[in-house]
C-alpha cells in the first residue's frame, strides 16, 4: 500500500519535470526564432528615432538618449508619403477586389460544372501557378507598350495607346484571372468550394435561381473565409511586389516601394548630407513608414485571418 | 451572362420549349464562370510563351515607331548562351544548387515549427503572428534599398561580402574550432558544410518558410483527433503516433509546400535577375534575354519533376 503511493509520487514527478522540460525547451525554440524573426524591425524602429549624437554615440544601444522625429519628418516629405499612401492602398485595394471576385467565379467554375476540356483547362492552371512569370516579361512589355490586342485602334487608324507607367497593365491582367499570383487564388476558391455541400446550391435551384445568381447570392458570402484569405495576400503581395512594378515602369506616384529604392539618395542630395551612417537613419524611417501599413492591417485582421487559412481550402 | 438569362427564363417558365439539355445548358454556364481565366491564359500566358519561343530563336530590333522585326537565327542565342556567355552556365548552376540545398531545410524548418505551434500553450496566438510576420515584410525593394545602405557604409563593398563580415562579427564564438573539432570526430566535410552552412543562412530559412508554415499549420489542425485518442488507447507513444498520423496525413501537403518553396526561390533567383537585366538593362540583348529565361524554365520544370515525382510517390493519399 505504502509502496504502491510512493511509486506514484515518484511517477508523477517524473512526468511533472519531463513535461516541464519540454515546455522549456518549446518557449527557448519559440522565442529564439521569433528574435531572429522580430529583431532586425526592432533594430530599425529605434534607430530611426536616433539623433546624430546618438548616431555617433558607441554607448548607445537602441535606446537613444536625444530622441528625435526629425528622420520621419525628412523621409515624409522625401517620400511624399501622405500623397502617395493613399493613391496605393487604392491601388493595391482595387486590385484585390478584383482578385477575389474574379478568382472566385473561376474556382467557383471549376469546382461545381462539368464542361469539355475541364481537365486540360485545370492543367492550363497549375501551369500558370507553377510558370515564373519572367519567362513572359518581353511579350507583356510588348503588348503593353502597344495596347491592340483585337487590332481596333489599327482598324480605325489610330496609334495604340502605351499603357506602360499606367496601373492599367495590372488591371486588365488582374480582370482577366491573370495578375500576380492569380493561378493561386484560383486554386484556392476551387478547393474550397469543392468542400461545401452540394445541397445550398440545389435549394437556391429550386428556388429558381440562376447559376450567376446563385454563385453571387449565394455561394460568394459562403466563402467569406477563403475571400478574406486572398484578399490578404493579395493586398501583401501586391504592395510588396516588384517585379511587375519594375517590368510596367508603375509610378512612384503609387508605389511606395518604389519611393523606398530612391529615398537614401534623395535626402543625400537635396540635405547635402554626404555620411551615409547618417542618411540611412532615414532609410529605416522611411521603411518604418511603409511597413507600418501592412503592419495595422495584420494586427487588425491577424487572428481571423491565421482561423481564414486553416478554413480556406489550401490544405482540401 | 446570356446563360444566366436563359436558365432564369426556363426556371421561371418550365412549359417553354426547351433547346438544351440541363447538362449542356451546366457545362455552358460553367464555361462562362472559367471564361476570363480562358482569355487572360491564351492571352498572356500561352501567346506570351510561344512569342519568348520565337524571341529565343530570333534576333530582334525595334522599329522606331514602335513593333519590332523578328529575324530567324535558329539557336544561336542558346549557343551563344552555353558556349560564350560568361556567367550564365554559372548562375544557372549556382541558382539551382542553392536551392537543392534551401528547399530541404525550408520544408523540415516550417513542419517542424508547425507542430512547436499546433501544441497549446500560453501565447500561441501571438508567436504565431510573429511567425507570420516575414511573409509581411518580405518586400524586394525594401531588402535592396537596407542592402545597397549597408554597402555604402562598409565603404562600397559587394553587399554579400558585407553580410559576411557583419555575421562573422556578431558571432564571437570561433566556429571553425568547433567545426574542425567535429571533423576530427570523423564526420563527413561535406555534411558539416552543409549544417553551417544552414546555420550562416538561419535568418533566410526562417523569413522564406511563413507561407509554408501556416499551410503546414492548416493541415495540422485538418487531422481529426480522433485518430490520437485511438492510437493512444492502443498504447501508442508520442513519437510513434508522429510517425503513424501526422506525418501521413500532413505529406500531401508536404508535396504542395515543396512545389510552392520551389517556385518562390526560384522568382527571387539570380538567373532571373540576369535574364531580366539582359533585356532591360544597357545591352538589350532581347533573343538571348529571352533564351535565359527559357533554359531557367526548363531547369526549373525539370526539377519540380523530379523532386515531386519523388516526394510524391511517398505521400499518403486519403482517397
Amino acid at each position: 500500500m505504502h509502496g504502491a503511493t510512493a511509486r506514484n509520487t515518484r511517477g508523477r514527478i517524473i512526468s511533472d519535470a519531463k513535461s516541464w522540460a519540454l515546455s522549456l525547451l518549446r518557449w527557448a525554440l519559440i522565442v529564439g526564432v521569433s528574435y531572429v524573426i522580430v529583431s532586425p524591425l526592432i533594430g530599425m524602429a529605434a534607430r530611426s528615432f536616433f539623433s546624430n549624437s546618438d548616431q555617433f554615440n558607441p554607448m548607445v544601444y537602441l535606446i537613444p538618449q536625444t530622441p528625435t522625429l526629425e528622420r520621419y519628418q525628412v523621409a515624409l516629405k522625401v517620400m511624399g508619403y501622405a500623397d502617395v499612401l493613399p493613391r496605393n492602398l487604392l491601388f493595391v485595394g482595387g486590385l484585390a477586389v478584383i482578385q477575389a471576385f474574379v478568382c472566385s467565379m473561376v474556382g467557383y467554375g471549376f469546382a461545381r460544372f462539368n464542361f469539355p476540356l475541364k481537365r486540360v483547362l485545370f492543367g492550363c492552371l497549375i501551369v500558370m501557378i507553377v510558370l515564373p512569370s519572367h519567362v513572359i516579361m518581353l511579350p507583356l512589355y510588348m503588348l503593353f507598350q502597344r495596347f491592340d490586342p483585337l487590332g481596333l485602334f489599327a482598324l480605325m487608324g489610330m496609334e495604340p495607346p502605351n499603357m506602360l507607367a499606367s496601373p492599367w497593365p495590372m488591371y486588365i491582367m488582374t480582370a482577366f484571372g491573370a495578375g500576380l499570383r492569380s493561378g493561386l487564388y484560383i486554386y484556392i476558391f476551387t478547393q474550397f468550394f469543392r468542400g461545401l455541400p452540394k445541397e445550398i446550391e440545389e435549394a437556391a435551384e429550386i428556388d429558381g435561381a440562376g447559376a450567376f445568381y446563385t454563385y453571387l447570392r449565394v455561394m460568394l458570402p459562403n466563402a467569406a473565409p477563403s475571400a478574406l484569405t486572398v484578399l490578404i495576400f493579395s493586398v501583401v503581395w501586391q504592395f510588396n511586389d516588384k517585379f511587375y512594378a519594375q517590368l510596367f515602369s508603375i509610378s512612384p506616384r503609387i508605389a511606395l516601394s518604389k519611393q523606398i529604392s530612391g529615398l537614401q539618395a534623395s535626402v543625400s542630395n537635396l540635405y547635402q548630407l554626404r555620411d551615409p551612417s547618417l542618411t540611412t537613419l532615414y532609410l529605416y524611417a522611411g521603411v518604418m513608414l511603409t511597413i507600418v501599413p501592412l503592419l495595422v492591417l495584420y494586427i487588425i485582421l491577424q487572428r481571423r485571418f491565421i482561423e481564414g487559412v486553416e478554413r480556406s481550402g489550401i490544405v482540401g | 451572362m446570356t446563360v444566366k438569362t436563359d436558365r432564369g427564363i426556363v426556371g421561371r417558365a418550365p412549359a417553354r420549349k426547351r433547346r438544351l439539355s440541363l447538362s449542356a445548358r451546366k457545362a455552358l454556364a460553367g464555361l462562362a464562370f472559367v471564361s476570363p481565366f480562358v482569355v487572360g491564359f491564351v492571352a498572356f500566358y500561352l501567346r506570351g510563351l510561344l512569342l519568348t519561343l520565337d524571341f529565343s530563336l530570333s534576333d530582334l530590333s525595334l522599329r522606331p515607331n514602335g513593333g519590332y522585326d523578328l529575324a530567324f537565327v535558329g539557336l544561336k542565342h542558346y549557343i551563344y548562351a552555353f558556349r560564350e556567355h560568361a556567367t550564365f552556365k554559372q548562375i544557372l548552376t549556382s541558382s539551382v544548387g542553392d536551392m537543392a540545398l534551401d528547399v530541404p531545410l525550408i520544408l523540415f524548418f516550417s513542419l517542424f515549427m508547425a507542430i512547436l505551434l499546433n501544441q497549446r500553450f500560453r501565447g500561441r496566438t501571438f508567436a504565431r503572428a510573429v511567425f507570420f510576420l516575414p511573409v509581411l515584410l518580405n518586400a524586394p525593394a525594401i531588402a535592396d534599398a537596407l542592402e545597397l545602405s549597408r554597402a555604402m557604409m562598409l565603404g562600397g563593398t559587394s553587399p554579400a561580402s558585407a553580410a559576411v563580415t557583419q555575421a562573422a562579427g556578431d558571432a564571437s564564438v570561433n566556429m571553425s574550432y568547433y567545426v574542425g573539432m567535429m571533423g576530427d570526430l570523423g564526420l563527413p566535410r561535406a555534411a558539416l558544410d552543409y549544417v553551417v552552412g544552414a546555420v550562416g543562412r538561419i535568418n533566410g530559412i526562417i523569413t522564406s518558410s511563413g507561407v509554408q508554415l501556416v499551410i503546414f499549420l492548416a493541415a495540422l489542425q485538418s487531422i481529426s483527433p480522433a485518430l490520437y485518442e485511438v492510437a493512444k488507447i492502443e498504447g501508442a507513444t508520442a513519437y510513434e503516433s508522429f510517425w503513424k498520423i501526422t506525418f501521413p496525413m500532413v505529406s500531401p501537403l508536404i508535396v504542395t509546400n515543396m512545389v510552392y518553396t520551389l517556385v518562390d526561390s526560384f522568382v527571387s533567383s539570380d538567373v532571373i535577375n540576369l535574364s531580366f537585366d539582359t533585356i532591360f538593362g544597357t545591352t538589350k540583348q532581347y533573343g538571348l534575354g529571352s533564351a535565359f529565361s527559357l533554359v531557367s524554365m526548363a531547369a526549373l520544370c525539370g526539377i519540380l519533376m523530379i523532386a515531386s515525382g519523388l516526394v510524391s510517390r511517398r505521400a499518403f493519399y486519403q482517397n
